[in-house]
């Protein structure tokens, strides 16, 4: 009898370690192309939906991105990249300022460009990378309507416990991270890690500004 | 050839006028070059940007895609022969199908039936060939309306306006025209992209010649340059 309710027990719990392993494994092995076409179909699908957004309403937008997309981004590791060799001159408390200044800007310039969005097709390039590698390049391309040349967007994506996050954008090989960099480091030269994260902050405040002055 | 003449003195200005260097090795003729910015960006928001915001509202798309196509379709013949001058057979192949094809079926240019039939559209220029050539970029360099360029390609341009297909259409109010013509419908393209460029730079100047300078490399290396040391984490030294 005893050990008929331990087999059971056991038997229960290899269930249940199961399930939950397989739940991990899942998050962490959904391939970083696969996960890129994913996210950019759903944002895709909604932009051509959603009549506000194709009109400008930059509160939606924001809250599309956070959704979907920002999850997937890894801020701190983009700003300790942008910021180079400044990082550990700045204090704990710095650091976590300019990890939410950046992406509030960040946020503000992708839902600019999104905006913008009419219905270019998009392309995703095949991965060339080896299943044990953990930082790739996902490459797609924004093909626009008329004769133009098609616009690269690559996604630098590195394999972390919760996924594959992305690091850095590359928009027709201008590096988002390497084009901050220098604008941080002089301003940091000049004014400071706090003159750095002033000017951040400000600049997201004059967006509110001109937003509302707008409408 | 008052083009030439003036890119001519601008270089000549810029190379040996105010070499004071400034923070930015890639940069050392950065006080001229932002003081040409922001006389470019004075002219941009008086004349250029509301010009071309007009123009989007009053022609319809259709035709605006119609003119840019125009223009993209002369590019395409000198976008081939800086592809064969670089070796690149196949695409300068491509280029020539593109413009045979768009110049004919396509209506002189207005209609771009190439793309849909798989020929391919490549960025290329002389300052592009030039740089495939070993020719390093020089210095960053701000031209005078014509704004972000290095010195070689400020050099290059003088070889681009050479050839410029709308230059040997005959007659100079066809030309004025055209030229214009041309300088609204790629600002009108741009309008997205600056609307971009403002939301994002902390300091525009900077913002423009930092991407400016990877844009370039990127088309130098048509897409996949070799990993530059900046690149790395400066965190992990």
């Amino acid at each position: 009898m005893k050990t008929m309710k331990n087999q059971i027990m056991k038997n229960r719990l290899l269930i249940f370690s199961a399930v939950l392993l397989a739940g991990v494994a899942q998050a962490q092995d959904v391939a970083p192309d696969a996960l890129v076409r994913t996210i950019t179909q759903d944002v895709v699908t909604v932009l051509k939906q959603d009549k506000d957004i194709q009109a400008g309403d930059p509160k939606k937008v924001a809250a599309l991105i956070d959704t979907k997309v920002l999850p997937h981004f890894n801020f701190t590791r983009m700003t300790r990249l942008t910021m180079g060799r400044n990082w550990r001159s700045a204090s704990p408390d710095q650091q976590k300022e300019l990890i939410s200044e950046f992406r509030t800007l960040l946020v503000r310039t992708y839902s600019t460009a999104l905006s913008s969005y009419r219905d270019q097709q998009i392309d995703f390039k095949p991965l060339r990378a080896k299943p044990e590698e953990t930082e790739v390049t996902v490459r797609t391309e924004v093909k626009p309507s008329g004769a133009s040349q098609p616009v690269s967007i690559d996604y630098e994506m590195e394999k972390t416990p919760a996924g594959w996050k992305v690091y850095d954008v590359k928009v027709g090989g201008v590096s988002l991270v390497t084009t901050y960099r220098e604008t941080f480091a002089s301003e940091v030269k000049e004014r400071g890690v706090d003159g750095l994260i002033k000017s951040l902050a400000a600049k997201n405040r004059q967006g509110d500004s001109a937003k509302s002055g707008k409408t | 050839m008052p083009w030439t003449k003036r890119i001519c003195a601008v270089l000549a200005l810029a190379l040996c006028g105010c070499a004071t260097s400034g923070g930015n090795p890639a940069d050392p003729l950065e006080p001229f070059n932002r003081a040409m910015f922001s006389f470019n960006d004075t002219v941009d928001g008086a004349v250029l940007k509301p010009v071309a915001q007009g123009y989007r509202r009053v022609v319809p798309g259709v035709i605006r895609t119609g003119v840019s196509n125009f223009f993209s379709n002369l590019e395409d013949a000198w976008t081939c022969v800086n592809n064969l001058f670089q070796g690149k057979f196949e695409d300068g192949a491509e280029d020539l199908g593109r413009f045979i094809f768009n110049s004919t079926f396509g209506l002189a240019g207005i209609f771009d039936f190439a793309t849909g039939a798989g020929f391919q559209k490549h960025n290329e220029d002389f300052g592009q060939t030039l740089g495939k050539w070993g020719v390093g970029s020089g210095p960053y360099l701000v031209l005078p309306i014509l704004g972000p360029s290095t010195a070689r390609d400020g050099l290059a341009l003088l070889v681009d306006t050479q050839t410029d297909l709308v230059f040997r259409i005959d007659g100079v109010p066809t030309h004025n025209v055209l030229y214009g013509t041309r300088a609204i419908s790629n600002r009108a393209n741009l309008l997205d992209a600056s609307s971009v460029l403002e939301a994002a730079a902390l300091d525009k100047y900077s913002f423009v010649r930092d991407a400016w300078m990877q844009r370039r490399r990127n088309l130098v290396y048509d897409g996949n340059p070799p990993r530059q040391k900046e690149d790395e984490d400066e965190d992990s030294r």
